[in-house]
């Protein structure tokens, strides 16, 4: 649906050397999914949003949208192309001398549409969107979260194929941010829209992403699949996004005891990962029991990714080594996530 | 005051109007698209243009910052090309509306500076072009802060009025200076001033309402 192939940035830096936002970005957005970026403040993100309908030029590289090099597009053809792509913002950015109804009308009135066909259009709209009563009020009458559904209808309101969201909850409170992440997901299911997303806050790629990107200094240094992503953090930069929405890893007591690493000596230490209908198989017991294994639950917890529960437990594994080896290759054969954390050395296990 | 009187006063009182209003609407033709094409035509706006734009910015300094009563006699020939005369009243609002363009142009090019670029982004990401931006951005979004500027310009050419006695012009500031100083009638000068007062007063508020009127930016509920 959107590729970007080796895509570059660089503005000219103020006397010093030019700023590269972005670094040789190659990565492939599929259609109909939620895909979110995550990066910290100047990572790129917005650069790398805006480079899709080009409100940003690549300096190196190319976007495709649908197959269609953007960059290669004349001031005719990209407005064409433009009208097929919605964009949200993080402040919103509405007309305030237009009500409500006037804002999602606008992008039609600039297609030339005649007012009828306007009016059936927006109408349905701003139902989808909750705010019939609000259809002419002012933005300066609504509250934030109000104004983002505004931005929501207008987005959509050209019957776009992609819809990129600027940090759109990042000026909202928890509550209103989840009812506009819900919101964007309903429409991502009943519309099949194609949502690219950025933010800087986990929590909101957790609640409704099917893939994430994470961007650090222009550079795209991890991506995949959510759960993955979340389960098994590669890049330090995602360790510390995951570890900022899961509350870190292990308590300070826990991790103290353990060493790392485990060649057969002591008791591993494990981190079982559960996930969407194995969240509920008893596997503690069947592992004690088929394996006779001593399983001492040092830390767990409970999460959603998208809807769906996932939960991690910290678990130390006394017993003979083989046992353990056998444990392991059946939970890594159960689609269950386990990672070797370390061990807690055999004195240690002798005296706790 | 004699009846005389107050007839002359009511001359010059539609003399100034008529000045300041042809004035200042001619100024606002001239001023609002110039005014616009100042504010997207600079480096990194919505239709560069550096070169229009420089020579645009000089020429209206230029008229800016000639005194208007030099701008008067300087332009004379200009006048009298115009209108056929240089002098009297109509041959006033000639330099009236050359002052009046460059001063409301300054004007309209900072309301249209003043919106958000945020929302001119969006509107490109909608696939507007730079005239669609123009026309159903800038100017709607800036109206206010027009309208607000042209109460300052209709103010200000009530001020200038006064000057073109010089050439003939009339009106109320010609009155106050030939009847109210030179010939020494303190209550012609009195009721010139008040009708002054009363006409700023009138302008100010009413386009205070105005633009308080299309402004929904700070709704109270
Ligand atoms: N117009 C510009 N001129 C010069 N440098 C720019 C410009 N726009 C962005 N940059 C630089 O490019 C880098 C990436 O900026 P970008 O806005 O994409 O970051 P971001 O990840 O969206 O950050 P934030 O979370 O703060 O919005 C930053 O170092 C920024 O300073
Ligand atoms: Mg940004």
């Amino acid at each position: 649906m959107i590729r970007f192939e080796g895509v570059e940035k660089q503005y000219p830096g103020r006397g010093g050397a030019p700023v590269r936002a972005l670094d040789g970005i190659t990565a492939e957005v599929r259609r109909g999914e939620i895909f979110g970026v995550i990066g910290r403040s100047g990572a790129g993100k917005s650069t790398l949003l805006r480079t899709i309908n080009m409100l940003e030029r690549p300096t190196g590289g190319r976007v495709l949208l649908d197959g269609t090099d953007m960059g290669a597009l004349d001031a005719a053809a990209l407005r064409e192309a433009r009208r097929k792509v919605g964009m949200i913002f993080q402040h919103f950015n509405l007309l305030s001398s237009r009500t409500v109804y006037g804002n999602v009308a606008f992008p039609l009135e600039l297609a030339g549409w005649d007012k009828a066909r306007i009016r059936a259009a927006v109408d349905p709209l701003l139902d989808l969107v909750g705010l019939s009563d609000k259809r002419d009020r002012y933005p300066a009458e609504l509250s934030g979260g109000q104004k983002q559904r505004v931005g929501i209808a207008r987005a959509l309101a050209a019957e776009p194929k992609v819809l990129l969201c600027d940090e759109a909850t990042s000026a909202l409170d928890p509550e209103t941010t989840g009812s506009i992440l819900r919101l964007l997901a309903d429409i991502n299911e009943r519309l099949g829209l194609t949502i690219v997303l950025i933010t800087h806050e986990m929590a909101v790629i957790k609640e409704i992403c099917h893939r994430v990107a994470v961007l650090e200094g222009g550079r795209m240094v991890e991506e995949g699949d959510v759960f993955d992503v979340f389960v098994h953090p590669r890049h330090e930069t995602t360790r510390r996004f995951v570890a900022g929405v899961t509350g870190g890893d292990l308590p300070e007591t826990v991790s103290a005891r353990i060493a790392p690493g485990w060649e057969g000596q002591g008791s591993p230490v494990l981190r079982i990962t559960f996930r969407g209908a194995n969240a509920n198989t008893p596997v503690i017991s069947h592992l004690s029991r088929s394996y006779g294994l001593d399983l001492n639950i040092l830390h767990g917890r409970i999460d959603q990714i998208r809807g769906a529960p996932y939960g991690t437990l910290v678990v130390e594994a006394g017993g003979p080594a083989e046992a353990v080896r056998s444990a392991l290759s059946f939970l890594s054969s159960n689609e269950l996530g386990v990672e070797v954390l370390g061990h807690v050395p055999a004195t240690l296990v002798a005296a706790g | 005051m004699s009846p005389q009187l107050l007839s002359l006063l009511a001359d010059a009182t539609l003399q100034t109007l008529w000045m300041v209003g042809a004035a200042g609407l001619l100024g606002t033709l001239g001023g609002l698209p110039l005014g616009v094409l100042l504010a997207v035509t600079g480096r990194g706006d919505l239709l560069p243009h550096p070169i229009f734009n420089r020579v645009a910015g000089v020429v209206v300094n230029a008229a800016r910052s000639t005194p208007f009563i030099i701008l008067v006699v300087a332009i004379i020939p200009f006048t009298r090309l115009v209108t056929g005369t240089s002098i009297g009243t109509t041959a006033a609002i000639v330099p009236l509306t050359v002052a009046a363009v460059p001063f409301i142009a300054r004007i309209v090019e900072g309301a249209v500076r003043e919106v958000d670029r945020g929302l001119i982004e969006a509107a490109e990401a909608m696939g507007a072009t730079p005239w669609q931006i123009v026309a159903k951005v800038l100017l709607p979004e800036a109206l206010s802060g027009i309208l607000l500027g042209l109460t300052l310009a209709a103010v200000s050419l009530i001020g200038y009025s006064a000057m073109v006695g010089a050439v003939g012009g009339g009106g109320l500031g010609d009155l106050g200076i030939r009847y109210g100083y030179q010939r020494f009638l303190p209550e012609v000068m009195a009721a010139v001033v008040l009708v002054l007062i009363v006409l700023v007063q009138l302008i100010q508020t009413g386009g205070e309402a105005l633009a308080r009127r299309v402004n929904k930016r700070n709704l109270k509920t």
